[in-house]
């Protein structure tokens, strides 16, 4: 069985519009699985619907399991349980995905506290190895910092050490590096790359970026207006479009590249 | 260690360099903490005699055996009024007032306004609209009728007052909280929480209040120098400490005939609010960058 099902997801606003229709995938335990789509194709509510976190207002019909259990209809109490342990989440936005007032150290140590039941020294050794996986050397002054303080790649760093800390068997980048500089950018993604890899993580990827997701995931779904429109290896997602939309992606990613070697040869 | 509000930590961080920027924030905060200093200082002053009051009092406060409006100076350091009662005595007696008004105050709009203002930035859909609404009628609803009400059912009496006054309170501070609570609520790091399986209550002990904190204990300095202001119009109007006990509202009500001939007796009253407003504005006014290490940083 995967670790995460979705089948018929339909998420609806309080019109009754359909923002994410009829959306179905499966998420492996150690896949990897990207979800691809311009801003407004309902690609990150599917990922806070896999959470059975949505926004107020929106309702969500159809089938999401994660670990077995009903993201959907089962009560409250139960999918709060099932998410800490299973699942995690890295934002856009490392600056509001990080409480502005909690030092980096004791948002990490949170989960690690409540989940893992660490505390004193064994908390502190747990944070500063967290640090040091997402290679934040100085990791005395990175706990110690408020996310204010901190760089764009650091907080970014800071999020996703906070969200592997307690080895979630899913994770679930909502556009990581989209806010970050290229180059950071490129940092970042070696290391979910590696993370993910070296633990066996399952990850879930959300992105704009055709190169990047090319990257990082192995199986994509490109969505479009709340609807999946096409899914299969990467590789073969790019050599072989079919949906016109995902051909557009394509080829405005090749364009770009052959704009760059062009310039470069220049 | 808690995971509740700290006193954070103010020190600048570790790798700003002194750069012009940083020395303009400097200079900003420097004026702001000045700000916070002179508050202070003049709240303790008045704390500090109204304590003094309850051990020692220049003269009972009935006794009228100096003579009226007595100028300042001699026995009476600040004269009598025209009853013949000492005018500092009746000024500490009535710094117990202001105090007790601007603690109890907010102390019933605080509790009142953070905890409906919590449910209401819960709310959504018609409940939230609903919320909005009332709060707006009852902001716009005026003290001084919502006092007139009470003290028609209660009677004039300083817990009368203080409820009024602080209903009043708890209404805009309701209004403040609710708008607070939701724009934390669609931060991601409250979603990431919840991802990672944190239950509301702990979402909200440990990341809504002591984001919305700030803000909503400046204002609460605020409303408390707003609320000794209150407590004088009521009380100056008869709506508020009925006599023998003197409000500060209620001297300057006293002096008022006499103004021209002995104002000494409405002097005294009307600059110790105004000290005890202004020391609580100023007071606000510091602990706006105290509470919040973004500001404090830049």
């Amino acid at each position: 069985m995967s670790l995460l099902t979705v089948a018929g997801l339909t998420v609806r606003d309080q019109a009754g519009r359909a923002l994410v229709d009829d959306v179905s995938f499966a998420v492996a335990a150690g896949d990897r699985a990207g979800l691809i789509g311009e801003s407004g194709s309902g690609k990150s509510l599917t990922a806070l619907a896999v959470t059975g976190l949505l926004p107020p207002g929106l309702t969500a019909t159809g089938e999401v399991r994660l670990d077995g259990v009903d993201m959907i209809r089962a009560p409250e109490k139960h999918r709060t349980a099932t998410r800490g342990p299973v699942a995690a989440i890295v934002f856009q936005e490392p600056l509001t995905a990080l409480d502005p007032l909690m030092t980096a150290g004791r948002q990490i140590a949170g989960p690690l506290r409540r989940l893992h039941r660490l505390r004193g020294a064994g908390l502190r050794a747990a944070v500063n190895d967290a640090l040091d996986e997402v290679r934040l050397t100085d990791t005395d002054r990175i706990a110690n910092s408020y996310p204010h303080q901190l760089s764009g790649g650091q907080r970014q760093r800071v999020a996703i050490a906070m969200a592997l800390a307690c080895r979630p068997r899913l994770l679930i980048a909502d556009e990581p590096t989209t806010a970050l500089d290229v180059t950071v950018q490129a940092e970042i993604l070696d290391l979910l790359d590696r993370l993910v890899e070296t633990r066996g993580t399952a990850l879930l990827f959300i992105t704009h970026d055709l190169p990047v997701a090319a990257r990082v995931t192995r199986d994509t779904h490109v969505m479009r207006n709340g609807q999946i429109v096409e899914s299969g290896p990467i590789a073969d997602v790019i050599a072989h479009p079919s949906h016109p939309y995902t051909k557009t992606l394509v080829e405005s990613a090749r364009r770009f590249d052959a704009a760059l070697e062009r310039t470069a040869r220049d | 260690m808690s995971s509740t509000a700290s006193p954070p930590d103010l020190s600048p961080a570790p790798q700003s360099d002194p750069s012009p920027a940083s020395a303009r924030a400097g200079a900003g905060s420097r004026r702001r903490s000045l700000h916070l200093v002179i508050g202070l200082v003049l709240v303790g002053i008045i704390a500090g005699g109204v304590l003094i009051s309850y051990f020692w009092l220049p003269f009972a406060p009935d006794d009228t055996s100096g003579g009226r409006l007595v100028p300042p100076g001699g026995d009476h350091l600040l004269g009598t009024d025209k009853l013949g009662r000492d005018l500092l005595t009746q000024l500490l007696i009535g710094g117990r007032i202001a105090l007790a008004t601007a603690l109890g105050a907010v102390a019933v709009g605080g509790v009142l306004g953070v905890s409906f203002g919590l449910l209401a930035g819960f709310a959504t859909r018609w409940l939230d609209d609903a919320a909005a609404v009332v709060l707006d009628i009852l902001i716009a609803f005026p003290t001084l009728l919502l006092a007139m009400l009470l003290v028609a059912g209660a009677g004039a009496s300083l817990t009368t007052a203080i409820l009024a006054i602080g209903l009043a309170m708890a209404a805009i501070v309701a209004r403040l909280t609710r708008v607070l609570v939701k724009q934390v609520l669609g931060r991601d790091y409250i979603t990431a929480a919840r991802i990672a399986g944190v239950s509301w209550p702990r979402v909200v002990a440990s990341h809504v209040l002591p984001n919305i904190a700030p803000v909503v204990l400046v204002n609460l300095a605020l409303q408390a120098g707003l609320a000794v202001l209150a407590e004088a119009s009521l009380s100056y109007l008869g709506l508020g400490t009925p006599p023998p006990n003197a409000s500060w509202g209620r001297m300057l009500y006293e002096a008022q005939a006499t103004v021209l001939t002995a104002p000494a007796a409405a002097l005294a009253p009307g600059l110790a609010l105004v000290a005890l407003v202004i020391g609580m504005n100023l007071t606000a006014d510091g602990l706006r960058d105290l509470a919040d290490p973004r500001r404090a940083a830049r």
